[in-house]
């Protein structure tokens, strides 16, 4: 027996249990048909052609009449058999498109990985956490021969898959900047080039680059319109704003930056942030940079420096 | 030659004509009503774009008996705009009567065989067929 004729008798059997004696047995199994017939791609005309069917069985002397009316309900019920498809089909899309991003997001995971440097004098630590599968926020870490660190940080404003696909390019021109020009400045100066040229217009980058050199505890650093990050004084044991200006990547193509310096000192901390983290919205509204450092102090309170 | 006869479509009664034309031949064929109901849903949606977007055209409809398997053929002829983007308009959720119709994607799912050719600026010729099981 096939499935649809099987799901005709059992279609059958509980229509006319209910018939005989209208309970709610009978109507749970009517239910559970329901299911059946997703399951197996009934469409709801099919449905009503079944009933008829039945009835006529059922009710040899019904009047014609009543009959018919089934006839113009199948009608009626057509558009939403072709609804019912359309889902399925739109479904399965969507499950396709599912995996798809997922594999994405795992080659841009690969992608875009970075090592996290392991030299004596400093200690660093780092933690993304997209805001959807596809990150739009990207760091790398770059060490040269002269031991010196570089560190960029980056968001593409707009998020999502876009924005995704746009951090790998960054990256990949990030790689292929020659070894020598690794100044905060001139590394930005490059990458808006990259980014003007390449990527839509209506899509813009912030980014931060800054470089330690341990040999003079000098770190030199630019901004393209990036959140500014935190820098903490262990001698007076207090925060300030690393303030730097710059144009976002990608507006004008002859954009200059300007490079800052900073002396790091023993005991001090420099903390790199993307809007994400502003942007996160807790139970009382957006975090506020100033609400960020309380907690930041907080956080340096209770776990002092191990030296 | 087969059986093959032809409905002018020219204002919205001419969709009604198309219609019935659909359904006589899907009786004659011995399609049941569930058939009969898609194969004129198919008709109509047709029908009712030639009506809509070409201005006239006509709805042909051929009994088809191949090896011993009968079926029923739609061909829907116009010398409207066209269709650009065949591709576009197949795909789901692209009508721009918001998916309440079934649209040709919906049209072709009625169906078992379904053809679109359009020359943009020449018109447009669908040929679809329902196979009798
Ligand atoms: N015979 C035709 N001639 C020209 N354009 C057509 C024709 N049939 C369909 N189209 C184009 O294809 C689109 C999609 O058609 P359809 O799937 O029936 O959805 P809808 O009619 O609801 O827009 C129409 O909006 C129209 O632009
Ligand atoms: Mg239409």
């Amino acid at each position: 027996m096939d499935i649809r004729e099987n799901m005709e008798k059992k279609y059958h059997e509980a229509l006319s249990t209910y018939l005989k004696d209208q309970n709610e047995q009978a109507l749970y199994q009517g239910q559970k048909i329901s299911r059946l017939h997703i399951k197996y791609n009934i469409s709801p005309e099919e449905i009503i052609s079944m009933h008829k069917n039945n009835l006529m069985e059922l009710y040899p002397e019904l009047p014609g009449k009543v009959l018919d009316s089934f006839d113009f309900l199948l009608e009626v019920m057509m558009g939403y058999g072709i609804a019912y498809r359309e889902h399925q089909s739109l479904r399965h899309q969507q499950q396709e498109l599912k995996t798809e991003i997922e594999i994405a997001a795992n080659v841009q995971h690969t992608l875009l990985e970075t090592e996290i440097p392991d030299i004596k004098a400093l200690e660093i630590g780092a933690i993304s956490v997209p805001a959807r599968q596809m990150n739009g926020d990207y760091y790398h870490f770059v060490q040269d021969e002269n031991e010196r660190i570089g560190v960029g940080i980056a968001d593409v404003i707009g998020k999502g898959i876009p924005a995704a696909l746009c951090m790998s390019m960054i990256k990949y021109a990030m790689d292929s900047l020659p070894e020598h020009r690794h100044e905060p400045n001139s590394v930005l100066e490059s990458l808006n080039r990259v980014v003007e040229h390449n990527v839509d217009p209506s899509m813009f980058i912030t980014m931060f680059y800054g470089l330690y050199d341990p040999h003079d505890r000098l770190f030199s650093y630019a901004s393209a319109g990036h959140e500014p990050g935190f820098y903490y004084d262990a001698a007076t044991g207090t925060f300030s704003d690393l303030d730097a200006k710059g144009l976002l990547l990608g507006v004008d193509k002859k954009t200059r930056y300007r490079q800052y310096e900073k002396k790091v000192n023993r005991g001090d901390m420099i903390i790199l942030l993307s809007d994400g983290v502003t942007e996160c919205r807790t139970n009382d509204g957006f975090i506020e940079g100033k609400r960020l450092l309380v907690s930041l102090k907080r956080i340096c309170i209770c776990k002092p420096r191990k030296w | 030659m087969e059986f093959q006869s032809c409905v002018k479509i020219i204002n919205e009664w001419d969709i009604v004509a198309a219609r019935q034309l659909g359904r006589n031949v899907a009786k004659e064929l011995g399609f049941g009503t569930v058939d009969q109901a898609r194969i004129t849903t198919a008709i109509s949606e047709l029908a009712r774009n030639i009506y809509l977007y070409a201005g006239q055209g006509s709805v042909s409809i051929e009994k088809l008996n191949i090896n011993g398997k009968s079926g029923l053929k739609i061909i829907a002829d116009d010398q409207g705009p066209g269709i650009e983007d065949i591709r576009r308009v197949m795909e789901d959720g692209y009508t721009t009567s918001g998916g309440l119709g079934a649209g040709l994607p919906g049209a072709k799912r009625l169906m078992d065989d379904f053809d679109i050719e359009s020359i943009p600026g020449e018109g447009t010729k669908i040929i679809a067929t329902k196979w009798l099981r």
